[in-house]
C-alpha cells in the first residue's frame, strides 16, 4: 500500500439524491491532483455506480449508511472506496459480469462494467448479510507544464 | 433531470436537462413512456443538449426507449451528446445498438 498523501471520509444514508453530493464531493476532493475534465468525468460516473449499487441492492427495502473514503496515494493515485453494511452480493463474480442485474428494468447491469473501463483497478468485498466494499484506483497523470 | 418534449409528423423529440443517474431515471422512464405512448411515434430523438452527467442509468433508459420503439417499429437516435455521456456509451456498447448524430 502506498504513502497516504490525503484522504476524507464521508459518512451519509441510502438517500437516492446523495448520489449527486458523492459525486460532487469526490470530483471536488480530486481536483488538488489537477485531472483533465474526462478524468475528472470519469471519476465521477465511477462514484456515482458504487454508490447507486449501494443504495439500490445493499438497502433495497431500508435506508442504510454508506461510507465514501477519498485517499491520495504518493504518485498521484487516487483510492475511491464505497462501503455499506447492507445485503451484501451472494455471487461478486455474477454481479460483475456485463448485463447482469437484479435490480429489474431500471437498471442496465452495466454498472460495474463502467467502473471498470473508467478505473485502473476494482476490487469488490463481500459477505451476505454483512456488506460491500468497493475500492477503486486510478492514477491521475501529472500533466506537463503543471506546477508542483 | 428535467424532459421537455415536442412532436411533428410522428417524430418525437424529447430534450434532456441535468444530470442523468438513478435519482432521476425513474421519472425520465416514466415520462418517456407516457410521450411515446400519446403520440405513437415512428422516430423518437433524445436530445442530450442539456445533460451534464450520465451513468448507467441513462443506459437503462435510452435501452427501454429502444424496446418501445421497436415494438412500434420505429427507431431511436441520439442528438448533442457531451463527452461524458458519450464514454458511458461507449463503454457499455450501446453506440453499437443506437445510431448518435
Amino acid at each position: 500500500m502506498k504513502r497516504t498523501e490525503n484522504y476524507v471520509k464521508i459518512e451519509f444514508l441510502s438517500r437516492s439524491s446523495n448520489e449527486g453530493f458523492a459525486r460532487i464531493a469526490a470530483a471536488g476532493f480530486a481536483a488538488q491532483l489537477d485531472p483533465t475534465l474526462d478524468e475528472l468525468g470519469d471519476v465521477k460516473t465511477a462514484v456515482s455506480e458504487a454508490v447507486t449499487n449501494a443504495i439500490v441492492h445493499a438497502y433495497p427495502d431500508t435506508l442504510g449508511r454508506i461510507l465514501l473514503k477519498l485517499r491520495i496515494a504518493e504518485g498521484g493515485v487516487l483510492e475511491l472506496t464505497v462501503r455499506d453494511w447492507g445485503k451484501g452480493i451472494e455471487n461478486v463474480e455474477q454481479a460483475r459480469k456485463p448485463l447482469f442485474t437484479t435490480g429489474g428494468a431500471e437498471r442496465s447491469g452495466m454498472g460495474f462494467t463502467i467502473m471498470e473501463s473508467f478505473m485502473d483497478r476494482l476490487s469488490v468485498k463481500s459477505a451476505p448479510g454483512k456488506g460491500t466494499t468497493v475500492t477503486m484506483r486510478k492514477r491521475i497523470a501529472r500533466r506537463v507544464g503543471a506546477k508542483q | 433531470m428535467e424532459v421537455s418534449a415536442s412532436s411533428r409528423d410522428r417524430s418525437l423529440t424529447l430534450q434532456l436537462r441535468g444530470e442523468l443517474d438513478h435519482h432521476g431515471a425513474r421519472g425520465l422512464i416514466r415520462r418517456a413512456e407516457r410521450e411515446i405512448e400519446t403520440t405513437l411515434p415512428n422516430r423518437l430523438t433524445l436530445d442530450f443538449g442539456g445533460v451534464s452527467f450520465m451513468d448507467s442509468s441513462g443506459i437503462a433508459v435510452v435501452m427501454r426507449c429502444r424496446q418501445r420503439m421497436r415494438e412500434l417499429g420505429g427507431t431511436v437516435t441520439l442528438r448533442r451528446v457531451a463527452p461524458q455521456p458519450r464514454r458511458v456509451f461507449d463503454a457499455s456498447g450501446v453506440t453499437k445498438l443506437i445510431a448518435i448524430e
